[in-house]
């Protein structure tokens, strides 16, 4: 589904990912983890069309990402970012149908099947109460379900969400790992998500990519406990043993 | 519905202010002369006049302008992500005023009259909006943040009310005069050439911003969603410009700046309408801005003071109200 060749990026001079080569594929859900500035925004932004400093090919069904159009990228990507805007006087039915943007005419026209569509993604997230309430008077972790559904709503075989789990409670954390491992698994989405919770990328998701600069190691969640690559996340050093000796690490799974 | 309702009210409001409009004057005039005047039923010679060279044609220039003016401060605040952003953001009326003041100070200044007189100072005003917003549109071309813009628009803005300031500073009192008093706004200026000219400039900036309508939804939750909403962010903001320019530019050339009107409307529509979809709020501005500009106009009229100092003194108060509220 999404495929990066000999990918490399940086961030205010910084090298965080060198050559890096691995695909994420359908119907599996991956937890992006890293340290904080090893470039898990940067990626994710570049996967959704936003950053083109990058070298290399990022390659989603075969086509290169430079050369696709921002209107089929739409019906391709979904994007959740860590932006908390609270538009005011916005209802949150209104938020989750600008997602059906890519599919209505030019003045946003919604069809039935567009008014399904928002109805399912904010069922989905458990946000049908709120259908008629501003965005206004919701709290952050409801405005991002809401922020979620529109993602849903916009239909997209692939779903990238930056730091979703911020902002939730504890239970919600785990509701929503849940449902992204649901549309995953039931409806064959590839959804690539950040967050910085360990048990929730090693426990709930079907691969686990991290970002250990310049290499990133993406490998079945499973394996990847067992590789005991969680320890290049409390190493205080960047350059630890692992990187250096380990080249092969840093492609493929 | 809620929605429709409350468009049918302001409806019937607008009409009756613009029959109010009519009817209000420093002559009076009984409701029925008005209506005999305006059918060409039985009155003076004068009363005719009086109602429909002068006050139809002022009404008919207050929702033109009321319209013109609010839509284009609910397209800049909801392109900034700014409650205080209005039509003047990008620097429109600076650069009219420049081309006012260079017309009627710098001219005589530069002891040139007849050459700039006949560009007019409509013409004028409208060369120097256009002018500036081009140059914004040049350099924000190259500019990713939507905020960096904004910015550049509030110090050309700056730079350009210093030029006014020296040529004021330098000017003789009857240019000066003629030049404050253009500041000041008014609705009764344009001639019946001039106002088919400002309605169809008028009319093209609202059907862009009907065309605009998709984009400025999308652009609620900022450019890089509505990027991956599949939204092409240089044309919008073209479109927005150019939507502005022939709304806000065309509005100060023929009645000077009008002040805070575009800034407070946006905000009264979403308060009465209580949401943030534009094809909702674009109906909804259209018609409060009307009304707003007649009710000031009546005021003004009333009170014998320019129109300018009443879109502030009432538009004042609801920005500050919006601030608190937040």
């Amino acid at each position: 589904m999404i495929e990066l060749k000999d990918f490399s990026m940086g961030y205010g001079g910084r090298v965080l990912l060198e050559g890096v080569a691995t695909s994420f594929r359908r119907g599996e859900l991956t937890a992006l983890i890293g340290r904080n500035g090893t470039g898990k925004s940067t990626l994710l932004r570049a996967l959704a069309g936003l950053n083109t400093g990058y070298s290399g090919d990022i390659l989603i069904e075969g086509k290169p990402l430079r050369k696709t159009s921002v209107p089929q990228l739409a019906r391709t990507v979904a994007f959740v970012s860590t932006a908390r805007t609270r538009v005011p006087d916005m209802r949150a039915a209104d938020t989750v149908a600008l997602g059906r943007a890519p599919y209505t005419n030019w003045i946003g026209r919604m069809q039935d099947q567009d008014r399904e569509a928002v109805g399912k993604a904010l069922e989905a997230v458990g946000m049908s109460a709120f259908a008629s309430r501003t965005l206004d008077s919701m709290s952050d972790g409801e405005c991002q379900r809401v922020m979620i559904a529109r993602a849903l709503a916009q239909d997209t075989p692939v779903i990238l969400l930056d730091e979703p789990t911020s902002f939730l409670d504890m239970p919600s954390r785990y509701e929503l790992a849940s449902l992204l491992q649901t549309l995953a698994h039931e409806e064959g989405k590839c959804i690539i998500f950040s967050t910085h919770e360990v048990e929730i990328a090693t426990r709930m998701s079907d691969t686990v990519a991290l970002i250990d600069p310049p290499h990133l190691i993406h490998e079945g969640s499973k394996l990847f406990v067992e590789n005991r690559h969680l320890d290049r996340l409390f190493s205080t050093c960047h350059s630890s043993p692992y990187g250096a000796g380990h080249p092969e690490h840093g492609s493929g799974k | 519905m809620r929605h429709t309702t409350l468009i049918a009210t302001l409806c019937v409001i607008t009409l009756l202010l613009f029959a109010a409009d009519l009817i209000v004057g420093g002559v009076m005039i009984a409701p029925g002369e008005v209506w005999n005047a305006l059918t060409g039923g039985e009155c003076t010679e004068a009363t005719r006049r009086i109602v429909i060279d002068i006050r139809l044609m002022k009404a008919v220039v207050a929702v033109i302008a009321g319209i013109a003016v609010a839509v284009s401060g609910l397209q800049m605040q909801t392109l900034f992500h700014n409650p205080l952003a209005g039509p003047y953001v990008l620097g429109i009326s600076s650069g009219a005023s420049l081309g006012v003041a260079l017309l009627l100070l710098g001219a005589p200044l530069a002891g040139i009259s007849s050459a700039a007189a006949s560009l007019g100072i409509a013409g004028a005003a409208w060369v120097g909006a256009a002018a500036i917003l081009l140059l914004i549109a040049a350099v924000g071309s190259r500019i990713k943040d939507i905020m960096v813009i904004l910015i550049l628009g509030m110090m050309f803005s700056s730079g350009v009310s210093a030029i006014v300031q020296i040529l004021q500073y330098l000017s003789r009192d009857e240019s000066l005069k003629s030049f404050v008093i253009w500041t000041m706004g008014s609705l009764g200026d344009v001639t019946p050439g001039q106002l088919i000219i400002l309605a169809a400039a008028v009319a093209v900036g609202l059907a862009l911003a009907v065309a605009a309508v998709k984009p400025l939804n999308l652009l609620l939750f900022g450019e890089e969603y509505a990027r991956t909403m599949g939204l092409d962010i240089r044309r919008a903001r073209t479109l927005l410009f150019l939507s502005t320019t022939f709304l806000a530019g065309t509005v100060t050339a023929f009645c000077g700046p009008i002040g805070f009107i575009g800034m407070a409307i946006p905000h009264v529509a979403r308060m009465l309408f209580r949401t943030g979809d534009h094809r909702v709020l674009l109906p909804a501005t259209v018609l409060t801005g009307a009304a707003t500009l007649l009710l000031c106009d009546i005021v003004s009229k009333a009170l014998t003071l320019p129109v300018n100092a009443i879109t502030a003194l009432l538009g004042i108060p609801v920005v500050i109200y919006i601030l608190i509220r937040q």
